[in-house]
C-alpha cells in the first residue's frame, strides 16, 4: 500500500509544474486569445487540484507511516564547493493539506475571475500571473529545504507584486505593489540571514531526512551561547521569524497588507487572504523543530507577536469603512491568531485555523468582489445597504462566512478557533487566551457590522445591484460548503490532529467549557453589532463623539503608515540619501576634480618657464652644462646611485 | 637562453578565431562605403555572432571533468623577456568569455538605430569587443595587460562622439572614464614590472628563463613584504576598474555620458576585468598580500554596497540609478574576494556574470527608452508599460534581477557570495545582506515611476520594441532566467575553474595561516 | 723672460673668444648679431682644434695626421651652410614680422 502511494507521491512535482507550464503557454503563445488563456490556466489548476486530492487521499490511506516519515523526492539543483542544494517535493500531511487548500482556492478564484475580470484588457496577463502564482505557491508548499522554500517564497512575492499592481495605471495600485514588495523584503532580510547562518552551522538546509536540520537539532547538535547569553538556536529562530513577520503581516510589518487591496478582488481573496499571507505561518510550522529546540523565548516571541497583531488589527478593523480593508484587517488579525497558536505550541490548531480561514476568508473576499462588481467599484460599506435581497446567493454565502469567522458552531471557524484558545489556556498562557477571546469578540463585532451595514438595512436608491453570473456564484457556493463542513475534520476524536501535529499526538476532544465561552464571545459581538447597526439602540455616532481621540487613532491605523512614510521620506531620502549624494558629488568627486584642477594649475604655472625666448633657453642650457660638469668633476660616479634599474632591484 | 622557452603549442584555434572575428568584421567595415549603414550593422552583427557561437561551443565543449586550461594556443612572442601569445580558458574565464560575446552581440543590436558616423562607431565597437575578449582568454600577464590597454582608446572616442551630455558634459565623462582607467593601468604596470623582475630572479635561481605566464607566476613563492606591496598596487589598479569606493566616481558619470553600447559593454564586462584580475592574478599569486588587504577591501566593499545604494535613491536620471547600482553590486564581488574562501570566490565570478547580463539588459532598455523619448529623467517618464509592453517586460526583469530575485542568476550569485562570506566575515555579511533592502527600494521605485502609472499622452506616438530591437531583450532575458533556474550550468563550471587553477588550495592554506606565520 | 706661445695661450684665446660669443648670444637683441656671435663661438672651437692638433704629443711629430685641422675646416664649411640657412630664416621672418628683434620671437611657446 505504502509503496504504491510512494510512487504517486513522486509525481507531486507535477502539481506546481502544470500551472507553470500554463504560465509559459499564456505568456509566450496564447496571450492574444483571452478565452484560450483562461481555459488553459483553469484546466491546469483543476488538474493540480485533482492531483492534490489524490495525494491527500494517499496520505490519509498511508496513515501513520507518512505522518512519521515525510516522503522526499529530490534532485540536485546546485552543487559547488561549500554549497549543496537539492530541489524536490516533500509529502507529509501538512503539505498535503496545504496543497489541497491552495489548489482549491486557486481554482475557485480562477473560475470566479472569468466573470470578475470579464472585459479587462489585461485578461490574459491576469491569468498568466495567476498561473505563475499558483505554481510558486505550490512549489513553496512542497519545498524540501529552506532555500527552495525561500526561492518560491520570493516568487510568490513577485506574483503578489504584479497582481497588486495589476491595474498599473492607478497610482495607488502602483504604490501599494511597491510597498508590499519592499515591506516583505525587510522581513526577507532576516530570513535570508537565518538561512545563511543555519547553512553555515549545519551544512544543510533540508527539513527532514538523514542529516537534515531537524535530525541534527534533535540528536547531535549542542546549542551554544551566541550573543549576550542568548543561545544560537534562539537567535536563528528569531531571524527566521522575521521573514514571516513580513510575509504574514505581523506587527510592525503589517502595513502592506491593507494597501494590497488595490489589486483585483479575486487576487485579494487568493493571495492576500487564503494562501500567500499564510506562507509565513506555514514556514514557522515547517521550522517548528527549530523553535522547539530553541529557548522558550523564541516561541514566546511568536506568541506575543501573534497575539498583539490579532488584537491590534481587530481594533483597527472596527473603524474602517472600506469593505476590502475591513476584510484585510480581519485577515491580519486571523494571521495573528494562527501565529500565536504556534507560539503556544499547538501546530495542529494553527494549521487547522489556516485551513478553515482560507475557506471562509476567500469566500468573504469573493463575496465582497461580487458586491463591488455589482455596484460598479463602490467599496464603502455606507454606500451599500439592503444587498441581501438583491443578491441572495452572495448575501447568504457571505453570512455563512461571517458566522464561520465569528466562531459559531457548527461552522468551520468555531472548531479551529476553539482549538487555538484551548491550546493557549492548556499550555499556560492565560493572558494570550484572554487576548484571543477578546479578539474573537471584536472579530464577531466588526464582521457583523460589515454584514449588517452592507447587506441589511435600507437599500440605496442610486444602486442597482444584481446577482452575479454563475461563474462567480458557483465558487461562492463551493467555498461556503467548505466553510460549513471544513471544521468537521476535527470530529470525532480530532482526526486532523492525528495527521498534522508536532511531537506526541494527544487525543483531545472539544473542551466544552472553553468552547461555550468562545461561543458566548462571538454571540456577544454579533449581538452588539445587531443592536448598534440594525436596531440602532446604541448610536455609533454617540460612541464616536464620546471617544473622538480613540476613534481618530483607530481610523488612522495608529498612524503607523505615517511614521514609516516620515522615516522613508524624511530620513532615508531626505537626509541619508541626499547627504551621501552630496558627499559623493562634492567630497569624492571634489577630490577627483581637485586633483585634476591641481594638475591643470601646476601645468599653467610651469608653462611660464617656456618663455619662447631663445636666449633664455640658451642661458639655462649653458648653466645646466656647467652644473653637470661641476658634479662630474667633484664626485666621479656619484650619479650612479640614481640608476633606476638598481633601485628596482632593491624592491624584493 | 632559457630552458622554459615554450614550444609553439597549437591545441585549438577556436579562441583566436573568436578573437579575430570582430577584428575581421571591423576590417571589412573599414572598406565599406559609409552610406551602407545597414550592411555595416549586419557585418558587425555577423562578426559578434561568430564569436558568440564560438564561445558557446567552448562553453559546451569544455571538458568539465578534465578541467584546467583548455583550448590552449601558445606562441612565444618575445622569448627574451618571456612574452607568449598564450590563449586558453578555464572555468573562471569561460563565463567571462561568454558574457563578453553575449553582450557584444546584443550591444550591436542595441545600437541598431544609430545613424551618426555608423562606420566609425561599429569599427570602434568591434575593436573594443576584441580587446575585452582578449583580456579574458589571455594566459599571459603581458598579453592581458596589452588587451586591457587596447580597450581604453575606443571607449574614450566613443564617449566623446556618440555620448550624451546631461549632468556632466560627455567630454568630461569620457575624460574621467579614460583617466581613471589609465591611472589604474599605471599602477598595474608598476606591479607587472615588479612581478616580472622578482619572478625572473626566482626563475634564474631555478635555471629557467623569464615568463609572464599566469600559471608559472603562480607557482612561485613571493616574500611577504613584496606580496603586500604588489597586492596593494593591484587593489588600487583593479579596484578603480571595478569601481571600488572611493575610486568609483567615474562609473555613474561615465555610464551616463556613454552611448548605450559602451554603457553595456563597460558595465557588463569591462568592469569585470577588475574582479577577474584580482582573482586570477591577485588571489592566485599573492595570497598573503590578499590576506593583508582583505579587511580593508571588505570594509570598502561594504561602503560600496550601502553607500552607492543610498545614493541611487537620490537619483533622477535612469542611467545614474543603474550606474550607482552597479557600483553597489560590485561591492558584493569585492566582499566575496575579501572573504577569501572557495564558495565566495565562486560566487564572485557568478555574480560578475549575473551582473553583466543584468546591467547590459538594463542599459539596453534604457537606451531604447532614451532613443524613443529623448529623456532619461525619471520624473518626465511614467506609464511606459501602456505604450511599450515588451520594453516594460525587459525593464521589469532587469530590475527584478537587479534586486536579486530568485529565479534570476543574480540571486544565485548573491546567495553563493553570502554563503561564503558568512563563514569568514559574518558581521560583514549581515551588513551586506541589509543592502538588499535598499536595492529593492530604488529598483522598485525606478520600475514604478518609469513603467507604471497613468497613461501619458505625450508618449502615445512611441512604438514598442520590434524587429532587431528585440534581440537584446530576448537573449539577455533568456540567459538571466535559464541560468537562474538551472544554476549548475554556470556555477559548476566556475567551481571546476576555482579548483583546477589551484585557487581552492591557495585559499585553504591562506585562511589557515596567520600573517607572517606560515611563510 | 721668454714669452713662449704654447698650448695654454691658444686655449686662453679660444676660451675668451667663446665667452665673447656666448655673451653676444645671451645679450644681443638683433638676430643677425646673434648669428655673428655664434660664428665667434664656432671659431673659438676651431682655434682649439688646431691648437690641440699642433701641440698634441704625437709619438712622432712627422706623423701628425692633421685631424684637428681637418675638423676645423669641416666646422668652417658647416658654419657657412648654417649661416646661409640662418640668414634665409631671418629674411623670411623679417618679411613676415617686420622685425629682427629676438625678444619678439616668442611664438614657439605653449
Amino acid at each position: 500500500m505504502f509503496k504504491e502511494m510512494n510512487d504517486l507521491f513522486q509525481w507531486a512535482w507535477l502539481i506546481p509544474f502544470l500551472p507553470f507550464l500554463s504560465f509559459l503557454l499564456i505568456a509566450l503563445v496564447t496571450k492574444r486569445s483571452k478565452r484560450l488563456s483562461s481555459t488553459i490556466s483553469i484546466l491546469a489548476i483543476l488538474t493540480s487540484l485533482g492531483l492534490a486530492i489524490g495525494i491527500g487521499i494517499g496520505v490519509i490511506q498511508s496513515g501513520s507511516q507518512v505522518v512519521e516519515n515525510p516522503v522526499l523526492t529530490t534532485v540536485n539543483w546546485l552543487s559547488i564547493a561549500g554549497l549543496q542544494i537539492d530541489f524536490g517535493t516533500l509529502i507529509d500531511p501538512m503539505s498535503a493539506m496545504m496543497l489541497f487548500v491552495v489548489t482549491l482556492v486557486a481554482s475557485m478564484v480562477q473560475i470566479y475571475s472569468i466573470g470578475y475580470m470579464h472585459g479587462d484588457p489585461g485578461f490574459s496577463r491576469y491569468y498568466a500571473f495567476q498561473s505563475l502564482f499558483a505554481a510558486s505557491m505550490l512549489g513553496m508548499v512542497l519545498a524540501t529545504n529552506l532555500l527552495q522554500l525561500f526561492i518560491f517564497w520570493e516568487l510568490v512575492g513577485l506574483c503578489s507584486y504584479l497582481l497588486i499592481g495589476f491595474w498599473f495605471f492607478k497610482v495607488s495600485a502602483r504604490e501599494a505593489a511597491k510597498k508590499a514588495f519592499i515591506t516583505t523584503r525587510v522581513g526577507d532580510f532576516g530570513l535570508l540571514l537565518g538561512i545563511l547562518f543555519l547553512y553555515n552551522q549545519f551544512g544543510t538546509l533540508d527539513f527532514y531526512g538523514p542529516g537534515s536540520l531537524s535530525v541534527q537539532m534533535a540528536t547531535s547538535f549542542q546549542d551554544f551561547a551566541l550573543i549576550g547569553g542568548v543561545s544560537y538556536l534562539t537567535v536563528m529562530a528569531v531571524l527566521v521569524f522575521i521573514g514571516p513577520i513580513g510575509k504574514s503581516g505581523q506587527f510592525p510589518l503589517h502595513v502592506w497588507l491593507p494597501d494590497a487591496m488595490e489589486g483585483p478582488t479575486p487576487v485579494s481573496a487568493l493571495i492576500h487572504a487564503a494562501t500567500m499571507v499564510v506562507a509565513g505561518v506555514y514556514l514557522v510550522a515547517r521550522m517548528f523543530f527549530l523553535f522547539d529546540n530553541a529557548s522558550p523565548f523564541a516561541l514566546q516571541l511568536v506568541a506575543g507577536m501573534g497575539a498583539f497583531t490579532a488584537i491590534f488589527a481587530a481594533t483597527i478593523a472596527i473603524a474602517q469603512d472600506d469593505i476590502k480593508r475591513i476584510l484585510a484587517y480581519s485577515t491580519l488579525s486571523q494571521l495573528g491568531y494562527m501565529m500565536f497558536a504556534l507560539g503556544v505550541g499547538s501546530l495542529t490548531a494553527s494549521m487547522f485555523h489556516l485551513m478553515t480561514h482560507a475557506f471562509f476568508k476567500a469566500l468573504m473576499f469573493l463575496g465582497a468582489g461580487s458586491v463591488i462588481h455589482a455596484l460598479h467599484e463602490k467599496q464603502n460599506i455606507w454606500d451599500m445597504g439592503g444587498l441581501w435581497k438583491k443578491m441572495p446567493i452572495t448575501g447568504t454565502t457571505f453570512f455563512i462566512g461571517v458566522l464561520a469567522i465569528s466562531g459559531i458552531p457548527p461552522f468551520a471557524g468555531f472548531f479551529s478557533k476553539d482549538e487555538i484558545l484551548a491550546a493557549a489556556l492548556h499550555n499556560g498562557h492565560p493572558v494570550i487566551f484572554a487576548v484571543g477571546l477578546f479578539t474573537a469578540f471584536l472579530t464577531a463585532f466588526y464582521m457583523s457590522r460589515l454584514f449588517f451595514v452592507a447587506f441589511m438595512g435600507k437599500e440605496k436608491p442610486e444602486n442597482h445591484p444584481h446577482e452575479s453570473p454563475w461563474v462567480m456564484t458557483l465558487p461562492l457556493i463551493i467555498l461556503a460548503f467548505f466553510s460549513i463542513v471544513g471544521g468537521w475534520v476535527a470530529l470525532p476524536e480530532h482526526n486532523f490532529g492525528y495527521f498534522v501535529h508536532y511531537g506526541e499526538f494527544h487525543h483531545e476532544g472539544i473542551d466544552w467549557t472553553i468552547a461555550s465561552i468562545s461561543i458566548l464571545a462571538g454571540v456577544l459581538g454579533i449581538g452588539l453589532a445587531y443592536i448598534t447597526y440594525v436596531t440602532r439602540a446604541i448610536k455609533a455616532e454617540n460612541v464616536v463623539a464620546r471617544f473622538p481621540g480613540v476613534y481618530k487613532l483607530l481610523k488612522n491605523k495608529y498612524y503607523i503608515d505615517e511614521i514609516y512614510l516620515w522615516f522613508i521620506h524624511k530620513v532615508m531620502d531626505g537626509i541619508v540619501a541626499k547627504v551621501l549624494y552630496w558627499f559623493d558629488l562634492y567630497i569624492i568627486d571634489g577630490i577627483v576634480n581637485g586633483l585634476a584642477f591641481l594638475t591643470r594649475g601646476s601645468g599653467r604655472v610651469l608653462r611660464k618657464t617656456t618663455t619662447g625666448q631663445l636666449q633664455t633657453y640658451a642661458l639655462v642650457f649653458f648653466f645646466a652644462v656647467v652644473v653637470i660638469y661641476i658634479v662630474f668633476a667633484l664626485g666621479e660616479g656619484q650619479l650612479s646611485t640614481l640608476n633606476p634599474a638598481a633601485m628596482l632591484g632593491g624592491v624584493k | 637562453m632559457s630552458t622554459l622557452a615554450l614550444q609553439p603549442e597549437v591545441g585549438s584555434l577556436i579562441l583566436p578565431l573568436a578573437l579575430l572575428a570582430p577584428i575581421l568584421a571591423a576590417l571589412v567595415i573599414v572598406f565599406l562605403p559609409k552610406e551602407e549603414g545597414k550592411t555595416i550593422k549586419l557585418v558587425a552583427a555577423l562578426g559578434t555572432l561568430t564569436s558568440l557561437l564560438l564561445s558557446l561551443y567552448v562553453f559546451f565543449a569544455y571538458d568539465r571533468s578534465l578541467a584546467g586550461m583548455q583550448f590552449n594556443l601558445t606562441i612565444p612572442l618575445i622569448p627574451d623577456i618571456g612574452v607568449n601569445l598564450a590563449f586558453g580558458v578555464d572555468g573562471i574565464s569561460i563565463p567571462m568569455l561568454l558574457l563578453t560575446n553575449l553582450i557584444a552581440f546584443t550591444a550591436v543590436y542595441s545600437s541598431w538605430n544609430i545613424d551618426n558616423r555608423v562606420k566609425e562607431f561599429f569599427v570602434l565597437l568591434l575593436i573594443l569587443v576584441a580587446g575585452v575578449m582578449g583580456t579574458f582568454i589571455a594566459r599571459d600577464l603581458f598579453i592581458f595587460f596589452l588587451f586591457y590597454e587596447i580597450v581604453v582608446i575606443p571607449i574614450y572616442i566613443m564617449v566623446i562622439i556618440w555620448g550624451s551630455t546631461k549632468r556632466v558634459s560627455k567630454e568630461y565623462a569620457g575624460m574621467k572614464l579614460t583617466i581613471y582607467l589609465l591611472i589604474g593601468s599605471a599602477f598595474l604596470l608598476v606591479a607587472m614590472v615588479s612581478i616580472w623582475v622578482n619572478a625572473t630572479n626566482q626563475f634564474a635561481a631555478m635555471g629557467q628563463g623569464p615568463t609572464f605566464m599566469f600559471d608559472q607566476l603562480a607557482r612561485l613563492q613571493y616574500d611577504e613584504t613584496f606580496q603586500i606591496i604588489i597586492f596593494g598596487l593591484l587593489t588600487f589598479g583593479f579596484g578603480s576598474l571595478i569601481s571600488m569606493f572611493p575610486f568609483h566616481s567615474w562609473s555613474p558619470d561615465g555610464y551616463a555620458g556613454a552611448p548605450t553600447a559602451v554603457s553595456m559593454i563597460h558595465a557588463g564586462v569591462l568592469k569585470k576585468i577588475g574582479g577577474y584580475g584580482l582573482i586570477r592574478l591577485g588571489l592566485l599569486c599573492f595570497p598573503i598580500g590578499a590576506k593583508f588587504w582583505a579587511p580593508v577591501i571588505a570594509v570598502l566593499a561594504l561602503v560600496n554596497v550601502l553607500y552607492a545604494a543610498f545614493i541611487a535613491l537620490a537619483q533622477k536620471d535612469l542611467k545614474y540609478v543603474v550606474g550607482y547600482s552597479s557600483v553597489s553590486h560590485m561591492g558584493y564581488v569585492l566582499i566575496a574576494i575579501a572573504a577569501l574562501n572557495v564558495t565566495s570566490v565562486t560566487g564572485a565570478v557568478a555574480m560578475m556574470f549575473a551582473h553583466g547580463v543584468m546591467s547590459a539588459l538594463f542599459f539596453s532598455m534604457i537606451g531604447f527608452i532614451y532613443e524613443k523619448t529623448h529623456t532619461r529623467n525619471v520624473v518626465e517618464l511614467g506609464g511606459l508599460a501602456h505604450q511599450m509592453p515588451r520594453l516594460a517586460v525587459g525593464f521589469l526583469i532587469a530590475g527584478m534581477a537587479g534586486l536579486g530575485l530568485p529565479g534570476t542568476v543574480n540571486f544565485i550569485g548573491e546567495f553563493t557570495i553570502f554563503i561564503g562570506t558568512v563563514k569568514t566575515l559574518p558581521v560583514h555579511a549581515i551588513v551586506g545582506v541589509a543592502g538588499i533592502i535598499i536595492t529593492a527600494v530604488y529598483s522598485l521605485r525606478l520600475i514604478a515611476n518609469v513603467l507604471f502609472g497613468p497613461r501619458r499622452k505625450e508618449w502615445d506616438h512611441l512604438k514598442d520594441l520590434h524587429g532587431p530591437e528585440l534581440v537584446p531583450l530576448v537573449i539577455l532575458v533568456f540567459v538571466i532566467i535559464i541560468t537562474g533556474v538551472f544554476p549548475n550550468t554556470v556555477l559548476q563550471l566556475i567551481d571546476t575553474g576555482v579548483h583546477s587553477s589551484g585557487l581552492a588550495k591557495v585559499l585553504e592554506v591562506v585562511t589557515q595561516a596567520k600573517i607572517g606565520g606560515l611563510f | 723672460m721668454s714669452i713662449s706661445v704654447g698650448l695654454g695661450s691658444y686655449l686662453l684665446v679660444g676660451a675668451m673668444l667663446f665667452c665673447l660669443g656666448l655673451y653676444g648670444v645671451f645679450v644681443k637683441r638683433n638676430i643677425i648679431a646673434i648669428l655673428m656671435s655664434i660664428e665667434l663661438m664656432l671659431n673659438a672651437v676651431n682655434i682649439n682644434f688646431v691648437a690641440f692638433s699642433r701641440f698634441a704629443p704625437w709619438a712622432d711629430p712627422g706623423t701628425n695626421p692633421l685631424i684637428g685641422q681637418v675638423a676645423a675646416i669641416f666646422v668652417i664649411v658647416v658654419a657657412a651652410a648654417e649661416i646661409a640657412v640662418g640668414l634665409a630664416l631671418v629674411i623670411a621672418i623679417y618679411r613676415n614680422r617686420r622685425t629682427t628683434n629676438v625678444d619678439e620671437f616668442n611664438w614657439l611657446k605653449w
